[in-house]
């Protein structure tokens, strides 16, 4: 095992993570803010992604295809906010769940009425098609490098955004005390409808980049959104920070139980029986982390309102 | 009034037997119509309706009612439908699992119980070996077949350093199993991924740092893209081998040019030349404005299956000889020859298979034949 494989497995468990990022902040904002559990969020990575594979495929420019992901992703988080968020605000947790679990299946139908049941065809763009070598040998692709790129500039951008704007500091007096702000003359509505939108077009743009990479298709966005669970569980429901601290703890455990865990159980086991056992054991890596997290800390890393 | 209706129901049903509900064959299909892996569920279904619409809503002479549910991939929810088609629906015949996983969840208890179950996708080992049964038959192939032929052509191509990888779940194990059997050479690993993961990163890398001179893998529906996006631009040079789940019509285009040129491994393909096979893609592209996959084949093959047993039994009434019109399969399949072995999974050629490129569209041709009149290898176990 060279230094370099272990170099690029860390590559990886950053990118994953970052990713996860992007998806978790959209999550953790709406959730911070609004006080809602917001299940259709995978729905709206999904948007991101159609609509870029399907404006890309016209165009033939993946860039134009991104722009049109996120303004799709976007509008569709302001749409259902106006439409269906609006009124579950000051319903309890259960009702949110059930709504936005119906929007799920809204979405998957609407998508597969107006796309097909076919995956689309999306790919990177053909600049980005290359590997840039590694120190110690080897290459990693460069667009995964863009990935990253993306992720850090989103979390730079939300940490701006959130504290050193003035949209931000309503965003920050919304966490604290949501009457409040409203009493003192903030037009509630709007910043709800404008932080949904951006929790959206988080989403959406996570999806377009992500779809790109993997496949895009009708139910993508389920997997994601477990995993985005899991990482605003593990910071802290609520926390942009703890979303980004635990989206990173995810990728790593994530990625290194796939790389090395088989190898681990290895030592003690033939190969076919550590390849089963590894390949078990590292799905379930990110729930027995998520676990013992919670029995350590209940409310995540980085609890709101602690 | 009520009473009027009544007297003019009973009279009708008695001067019309013929027209009498319990006529009817019921056929339950449980398939995934939703979420990941739905585009197989879908070509099933269609495959299957296909059969249904050419025969004017029936099959082999007999009304039949077809009642479709989707299980979403999930293997309680498959068994929650399959429990409600046999006890409430009284289902005859049970179809269109597509996952292996889910089939050992229904498929055991409910051949059990005398209700038929035809697979016109997943061929679980365990189905075709020890948990075997006269009720269950598979129109497809039994899970390692592909596999199978894949892992001799791998080896006739003289690539000895094969590096191989599928989801962990049955139909994964069995994939791996059936490569393995056929191949000679050494492995460079071995890995087992997650059902539905997406990301291949860590696994390209693990590839790399192998070295292998060959690279298999067993990725349907959504992850088969994703893989092979991946690889295209990871750099690793050595050449992709895998069944026809991982380059089947309804991906292709997603996969786009990373596919061109891959030799993979079917028991069909559109250009078999026979007449049932040329009606049947004509027909289906016709209908729904798309080429076959070979899960659709399938699909149009078990309808096709119920139909010729139907007509030779007229009907489901004497299950003994239903059973047995089954086990003959005197149906045209779109793959040529075709019949069951001891264990009622099929003995059929499979064929090695290269995707190219008919104008824009990226489809597949027949180069070979990689395993000819073949078997699974767990007949033996089978004790029917």
């Amino acid at each position: 095992m060279s230094a370099a494989f272990i170099f690029e497995q860390l590559l990886n468990s950053l990118q994953l993570g970052v990713m996860l990022f992007v998806m978790a902040a959209g999550l953790t904002l709406v959730f911070g803010v609004m006080g809602l559990i917001n299940l259709a969020h995978g729905s709206l990575y999904m948007v991101g992604a159609f609509f870029c594979a399907w404006v890309a495929g016209e165009t033939g420019s993946f860039w134009v295809g991104l722009g049109a992901g996120l303004v799709a992703a976007a509008a569709a988080g302001a749409v259902i906010e106006m439409l269906v968020m609006r009124r579950l605000y000051d319903r309890d947790h259960l009702d949110q769940v059930l709504a936005t679990f119906s929007l799920i299946l809204i979405f998957n139908e609407g998508t597969r009425w107006v796309f097909g049941a076919q995956p689309l065809y999306l790919d990177i763009p053909a600049g980005l098609a290359t590997s840039v070598p590694l120190p110690g040998g080897g290459g990693y692709p460069l667009y995964r490098l863009v990935i990253i790129g993306f992720g850090i500039a989103t979390a730079v951008g939300l940490y701006l955004l959130i504290s050193r704007t003035r949209l931000g500091m309503q965003i920050r007096a919304g966490e604290s005390d949501r009457e409040m702000i409203g009493a003192l003359g903030v037009d509630i509505n709007t910043l709800y409808t404008l932080v949904f939108a951006i929790g959206a077009m988080l989403a959406g743009l996570a999806g377009a980049l992500v779809g790109a990479l993997q496949s895009v298709e009708v139910g993508m966005g389920e997997p994601v959104l477990i995993l985005a669970f899991v990482v605003i569980v593990i910071g802290g429901i609520g926390s942009i920070k703890g979303a980004l601290i635990g989206a990173i703890l995810v990728g790593l455990v994530d990625t290194l139980g796939r790389a090395f865990l088989h190898k681990l159980f290895a030592l003690a086991l033939p190969p076919a029986e550590a390849n089963g056992y590894g390949a078990a054991m590292a799905s379930m890596a990110i729930y027995l982390l998520m676990a013992i997290v919670l029995a350590w800390r209940p409310k995540g890393l980085f609890p709101v309102n602690a | 009034m009520k009473r009027k209706l009544l007297a003019l129901a009973l009279a009708a049903s008695v001067s019309m037997p013929a027209l009498a509900q319990a006529e009817n064959v019921k056929i339950g299909m449980i398939t995934t119509l939703s979420g990941g892996g739905s585009s197989l569920g879908i070509d099933i279904r269609d495959g299957f309706a296909l059969a249904v619409k050419q025969g004017g809503g029936k099959l082999g002479g007999q009304d039949v009612e077809v009642m479709i549910e989707d299980d979403a991939r999930k293997p309680d929810k498959a068994k929650q439908i399959a429990d409600k088609f046999i006890k409430r629906d009284k289902v005859d015949i049970l179809t269109g699992i597509v996952w292996s996983n889910l089939a050992l969840a229904v498929v055991p208890s409910a051949v059990k119980g005398g209700t038929f179950y035809i697979s016109p996708n997943a061929g679980p080992s365990q189905l075709a070996g020890k948990l075997c049964n006269e009720n269950y038959f598979n129109v497809a192939w039994q899970n390692d077949n592909l596999h199978e032929a894949m892992g001799a052509h791998v080896s006739s191509q003289g690539m000895k350093n094969a590096y191989i990888l599928a989801p962990n779940y049955p139909a994964g194990k069995d994939a791996l199993t059936g490569f393995k059997r056929f191949y000679k050479g050494e492995l460079a690993g071995e890995t087992f991924t997650k059902l539905g993961q997406k990301d291949y990163a860590a696994e390209l890398a693990a590839i790399r740092e192998a070295k292998p001179d060959s690279v298999f893998f067993f990725l349907p529906g959504g992850m088969g893209i994703a893989f092979m996006k991946q690889y295209a631009q990871s750099g690793i040079d050595a050449p992709v081998f895998g069944p026809a789940f991982s380059f089947d019509q309804g991906i292709l285009k997603a996969v786009g040019d990373a596919a061109l040129g891959v030799k993979n491994s079917s028991q069909w393909n559109k250009d078999i030349d026979n007449a049932a096979n040329k009606a049947f893609v004509a027909d289906f592209q016709s209908e729904y404005g798309r080429l076959p996959s070979l899960y659709a084949s399938q699909g149009y093959d078990a309808a096709r299956l119920i139909a010729s047993a139907l007509e030779k039994a007229g009907g489901v009434g004497d299950a003994d000889a239903f059973r047995a019109a089954l086990k003959a399969a005197e149906f045209d399949s779109v793959r040529g020859a075709f019949k069951f072995g001891s264990n009622n999974h099929p003995i059929q050629d499979i064929y090695v298979r290269e995707v190219i490129k008919e104008g824009d569209v990226l489809t597949n041709k027949i180069v070979g034949v990689g395993l000819k009149d073949h078997a699974d290898a767990y007949a033996s176990q089978c004790s029917m």
